[in-house]
């Protein structure tokens, strides 16, 4: 470990580092101390790696070990729970799936020869720290994932969740949070189509943010992470290499420095949206022209997740030259490199044949490409730092058989009184100016209300092919623009639900998103998910964590439609506080042609106005309970997954045959809340009569108008197309009645016998909250 | 190496709106004596050698074409970079390095 | 008719200008930054997006791209040019359109559906609608407030160049370019109530060149073509005018 000097001068050789750790090093000083409790590795974990190795490992392989068995990257707490989604699906869940977990994203067939790959995924602690960054990086992460299987990104959704609306650092995070999502997914021309913001306590200290994005091929296009074939070339392009996000291994610079040591390493990644536009471009043109064989994107622990990665999907082994990783900052420690989260960054594996060609492409796009090393026999990955080997490891042992965790687990002791602590003695609303006011406060709550405010910072229609974007129930897009072909995404969860019961809320969420896609008129197709949980070493949080996948895994099953793929997220939480157990599901469905989604909201007279489902006493973590009475108690909506099965079936045919004008999903806030929302979208209102369906169902007005239960929907159907929709609903035994019809003329919304709404009064209401607050001039 | 610093301000007649946000935040940091704030653009432009005046003119020249819009901006400033003072480590280090 | 669509690193909506060239009946022809040749177009798109990542300036870069030294001449000869969003970014700084624009005023990237009155109807890009024909058209951008000293505005109103205004009236309190005061004041309900978006003064939301062959808008009117993909259809005019006076000329 010396220094060394250029040959005939005085001044340091730059090429070589002080202090780099060899493999012959390490063979050669067993007993050398090692700082892995410092990187977050058990003392087991770091035996474990000595025995794979066979001796002490170098620096470079430490750190290599301790980020990619980190939680973040391993999933070594969740890996146990997770596997109950492959296990649960079937051979005929299968069929569409061309890709499935494991890849960087699912991706299924669409029709047409069209394959769709999409995925959410969390980027929750570095939006706290820094908001936009943290945000805008996130979108970025999600992006390179669809990208690096060989799909032209088409959307992005954000699914926010912020603490109390009116706490100052929710004023600090939420518009650097929306700026950042925004100032990225825009400038890389991708439309917003929709998602959800939360505002709840319990997210005060960990936000949450996830982000989707959906990408579009043909079926033959599809590009796998697996670098195979001895002697490809590969080959790292897009931005050069920072110490961007290395902040945990910096630990190792305190180590082996001296006086010359670094400034401490910034723990935040920096994103260019321009970059990673460019990227896709060129990106898109190397697919076309089929140079590439492999492709990874860099994302969390960058080169050495890519390169173990890439190895251990492809059959051989694999050689990297890191001196010829081009950098921005020549101060860098090899360890920074290999660790560096620099973004807009990606990795291909391409015969040497045809490196000119794929040279001559990333030049016209100016985006700059270097050979970094090679696909090798053997089961091998090697790094070199010019002539010293410094990293020798089986690459299976890194980026796939990390450590499995077995964590204890149980039930909550407070489960059983807040299960008890049913919301039936809440005082109700006794007559129509309570109903009034009750719908009137929830409007403008702040998970209800309107959020322009944050949408409108948003590109909704670049790329021409966004057919329903928020605040209707789903995000439509074309992919095809000959036939209209296209997909509906939803991504949903009631995380209060999920505290009072996590299996019955994850279903919930799974059942929300199914409704929502089915209700633009879209075959439900697939799932991805990102579960946002707290510590998993709190044995409550992981028996949270294990219901909730045992909930969705169960519900994606009796669905039938698969989970391709998602994301964990664990250690939300400060001190002793967890979050809400927040399982988001995302439900992909399909279009023949997107030119037929219903949209949410009613704009003809005279249509028919129906409600679908059956309705009972459900105020289980309702909104109506946390806005009247900030109470959080009882037992979720009962999940009735057959029946969910058989609405998405009446509305896709119902939609398919052009018998429903409209049609909105029932969820927070109930029925009320539906009516209001599907008013106040083209402004046109409605008259409601309640009596027939309270005393089919056994309820009282407050009861059909506010709860929750599931499985339920308005439409609005024209008189002409009644008897056919009617029809549609007997045939498979879902409850059904006419509630009222649409009114244009005197702009309200009238629920006879109880109040009249003018909706100039609602939509103040529903308009004003969020400006109200985060209005700046 | 020499480096020209070259500063560019929005015309005084374009209302600015980043400089009013920061106008408008300065007192809740307890800074109540600015009255204004105005922000505006540093460019750094490093050339081998010494800032000579033709350098000086060719950055001023590049000022007014690309580094600043005159529709709406003005050049305040085009001006050689004060070299930082040698850090009194520099020599010893070059000792170290000796073989 | 040919129509080319230039894309610069950093273009987004250069795929839907071209999906409106077509839907009008014309053909789009691509056309690349780093060619200084326009290949013969009758005309020329200069689209949406962030070319160059908007770094400097919205369109400084762009401006001194190879294609721009065959465009800027023509353009002074006459050929029908559009500007779309960043491309009348580009347009100003090329100095083919006076003004320029700099951030909304309300510091947040806006996307509305945007009111907009038609105040000339003579240039080659608007030749197909009247004089106070109000549209609906998409509006989204970070950096579209458009500023010109009295001078310019004054010529500009003056010679009757300006082209588009943002229709200003009755609003509802939503979105991010929401007046605090607009807040407590309850409104009338109506969808297409609209405000000044972007603080662009005398509320211009486009301009024209003395010929009437430059037009830049901030709007978007390539989003509003097709049926259940944007506000309106209101953006075909823009197209067909153009292709129509091609003809004629």
């Amino acid at each position: 470990m010396t220094s060394a000097t250029k040959p005939g001068s005085n001044e340091p050789d730059p090429s070589t580092q002080i202090g780099v750790d060899t493999v012959s090093d390490a063979s050669t000083t067993p007993d050398t101390a090692q700082p892995w409790s410092e990187l977050g590795l058990k003392a087991d974990e770091y035996a474990r790696i000595r025995e794979i190795l066979g001796r002490r490992p170098t620096i470079a392989e430490l750190a290599m070990y301790s980020v990619m068995w980190s939680e973040h990257c391993s999933y070594k707490s969740s890996k146990v729970h997770l596997a109950q989604f492959s296990e649960n699906t079937t051979a005929e869940m299968n069929e569409k799936l061309l890709v499935g977990i494991g890849e960087n994203a699912g991706v299924v067939d669409i029709g047409d020869g069209w394959a769709v790959t999409f995925k959410v995924e969390s980027h929750n602690h570095p939006s706290y720290v820094e908001p936009y960054q943290g945000a805008a990086t996130g979108v970025g992460g999600i992006v390179r994932d669809i990208m690096s299987m060989g799909a032209r990104p088409i959307a992005v959704m954000d699914s926010l969740r912020f603490g109390a609306i009116d706490h100052p650092d929710t004023h600090r995070v939420l518009p650097g949070i929306v700026a950042g999502v925004g100032g990225y997914g825009n400038c890389l021309g991708l439309p917003n189509i929709g998602g959800e913001v939360v505002f709840d306590p319990c997210y005060q200290g960990n936000p949450l943010v996830n982000a989707l994005s959906v990408g579009k091929m043909r079926i033959e296009d599809i590009h796998l992470a697996k670098a195979s074939g001895v002697g490809n070339l590969v080959i790292l392009f897009g931005a050069k290499t920072g110490g961007d996000g290395i902040g945990g291994v910096s630990v190792l610079a305190s180590e082996t420095f001296d006086a010359d040591g670094p400034a401490k390493r910034p723990a935040v990644q920096v994103g260019d949206p321009f970059a990673e536009k460019v990227l896709i471009e060129c990106c898109l043109d190397l697919y076309a022209a089929h140079v590439v064989d492999g492709i990874q994107d860099l994302g969390g622990a960058g080169l050495s997740c890519a390169t173990s990665e890439l190895a251990s999907n492809g059959d051989g082994g694999m050689r990297v030259w890191l001196d010829r990783v081009p950098l921005r900052d020549a101060s860098l420690r090899v360890e920074e490199i290999l660790m560096s989260e620099s973004q807009e960054r990606m990795m291909a594996v391409v015969e040497p044949g045809r490196l000119e060609e794929f040279v001559a492409i990333t030049a016209r796009w100016d985006v700059e490409a270097t050979v970094v090393g090679e696909v090798t026999e053997g089961k091998h990955l090697e790094v070199f730092w010019h002539d010293e080997l410094i990293i020798d490891v089986p690459p299976r042992s890194v980026a796939h058989d990390g450590p499995v965790y077995h964590r204890p687990m149980h039930r909550p002791a407070y489960l059983d009184a807040l299960q008890a602590a049913v919301p039936d003695d809440l005082v109700r609303p006794g007559d129509g100016a309570g109903l009034k006011a009750a719908l009137l406060a929830l409007m403008a709550s702040p998970n209800l209300c309107d959020k322009s405010w944050i949408t409108d910072q948003y590109d909704r229609y670049v790329m021409g092919n966004t057919a329903l974007a928020t605040p209707d129930d789903s995000g439509v897009v074309r992919v095809d623009e000959e036939t209209g072909r296209g997909v509906a995404i939803s991504t949903d969860c009631n995380s209060r639900y999920a505290k009072l019961d996590p299996f019955s809320g994850a279903q919930l969420a799974l059942a929300e998103a199914y409704r929502n896609v089915a209700t633009a008129g879209a075959v439900p197709l697939a799932v991805s998910d990102c579960l946002n949980f707290g510590s998993p070493e709190d044995p409550d949080v992981m028996w949270q964590f294990a219901e909730a996948v045992r909930g969705i895994s169960q519900g994606c099953k009796t669905l039938g439609i698969p989970v391709t793929g998602g994301n964990v997220s664990l250690y939300n939480q400060t001190a002793d506080e967890a979050i809400h157990p927040t399982p988001l599901v995302a439900v992909l469905g399909v279009m023949d042609d997107v030119a037929r989604r219903t949209p949410s909201g009613w704009q003809t007279s005279g249509q028919v106005i129906y409600l679908l489902g059956a309705t009972g006493d459900e105020f289980g973590g309702s909104a109506w309970s946390q806005v009247a009475h900030d109470h959080l108690g009882g037992l979720p909506p009962r999940v009735d997954l057959d029946a969910e099965h058989r609405l998405g079936e009446i509305l896709v045919n119902a939609s398919r045959q052009g018998l429903v004008a409209a049609a909105h999903d029932l969820s927070e806030g109930g029925l009320a809340v539906a009516l209001a929302e599907a008013s106040l979208r083209n402004g046109v209102g409605a008259r409601i009569w309640l009596d027939e369906v309270c005393g089919r169902d056994g309820v009282d007005a407050f009861t059909l108008l506010f709860s929750e239960s599931a499985a339920r929907a308005i439409v609005a159907v024209p008189r002409t197309e009644q008897v056919r929709f009617t029809d549609l609903c007997t045939s498979r035994g879902f409850a059904h009645a006419s509630i009222g019809v649409v009114e244009d003329e005197a702009s309200v919304l009238e629920v006879q016998g109880q109040f009249i709404l003018s909706l100039d009064e609602l939509s103040a209401a529903h308009t004003s909250t969020l400006p109200a607050i985060f209005a700046t001039r | 190496m020499g480096i020209v610093v070259v500063d560019v301000m929005l015309k005084s007649e374009i209302l600015d709106p980043q400089g009013q946000a920061v106008a408008g935040a300065l007192p809740r940091l307890g800074f109540h004596q600015f009255t204004d704030v105005r922000q505006g653009k540093r460019f750094e432009l490093t050339v081998e050698g010494e800032v000579t005046d033709e350098v000086l003119a060719a950055a001023r020249s590049a000022a007014e074409t690309m580094l600043s819009n005159p529709v709406i901006e003005d050049v305040v400033g085009v001006r050689a970079q004060q070299p930082a003072p040698q850090s009194p480590a520099a020599e010893p280090q070059a000792a170290e390095h000796q073989v | 008719m040919k129509i080319g669509v230039v894309t610069f690193p950093g273009s987004l909506d250069d795929h839907d200008a071209r999906r409106a060239v077509r839907v009008a009946g014309g053909e789009p022809v691509s056309l690349w930054h780093g060619d200084d040749s326009l290949h013969g177009v009758d005309a020329v798109v200069l689209p949406g997006g962030f070319s160059y990542g908007d770094y400097l300036r919205a369109g400084a870069i762009a401006r001194f791209a190879p294609v721009m030294s065959a465009l800027i001449p023509a353009a002074r000869g006459g050929l029908p040019v559009l500007g779309i969003c960043n491309g009348f970014q580009i347009l100003c700084e090329s100095h083919l359109l006076p003004g320029a624009m700099i951030q909304n005023d309300h510091r947040t990237f806006i996307c509305r559906d945007q009111r907009l009155r038609v105040e000339n109807a003579t240039t080659a890009w608007t030749s197909d609608f009247a004089r106070g024909d109000e549209i609906t058209i998409v509006l989204k951008n970070q950096d579209g407030q458009y500023v010109a000293d009295q001078r310019a505005l004054d010529e500009l109103e003056g010679e009757g160049r300006v082209a588009f205004r943002y229709v200003v009236g009755r609003s509802v309190p939503d979105g991010p370019d929401t007046d605090a005061a607009q807040v407590t004041a309850p409104v009338k309900y109506d969808r297409f109530a609209t405000r000044n978006p972007n603080g662009s003064y005398r509320d211009i939301a486009g301009v024209t060149n003395e010929r009437g062959n430059v037009v830049g808008l901030m709007p978007h009117p390539e989003h509003a073509i097709e049926e259940g993909y944007g506000p309106s259809l209101d953006g075909r005019k823009f197209f067909t005018s153009v292709l129509r006076s091609l003809v004629n000329a």
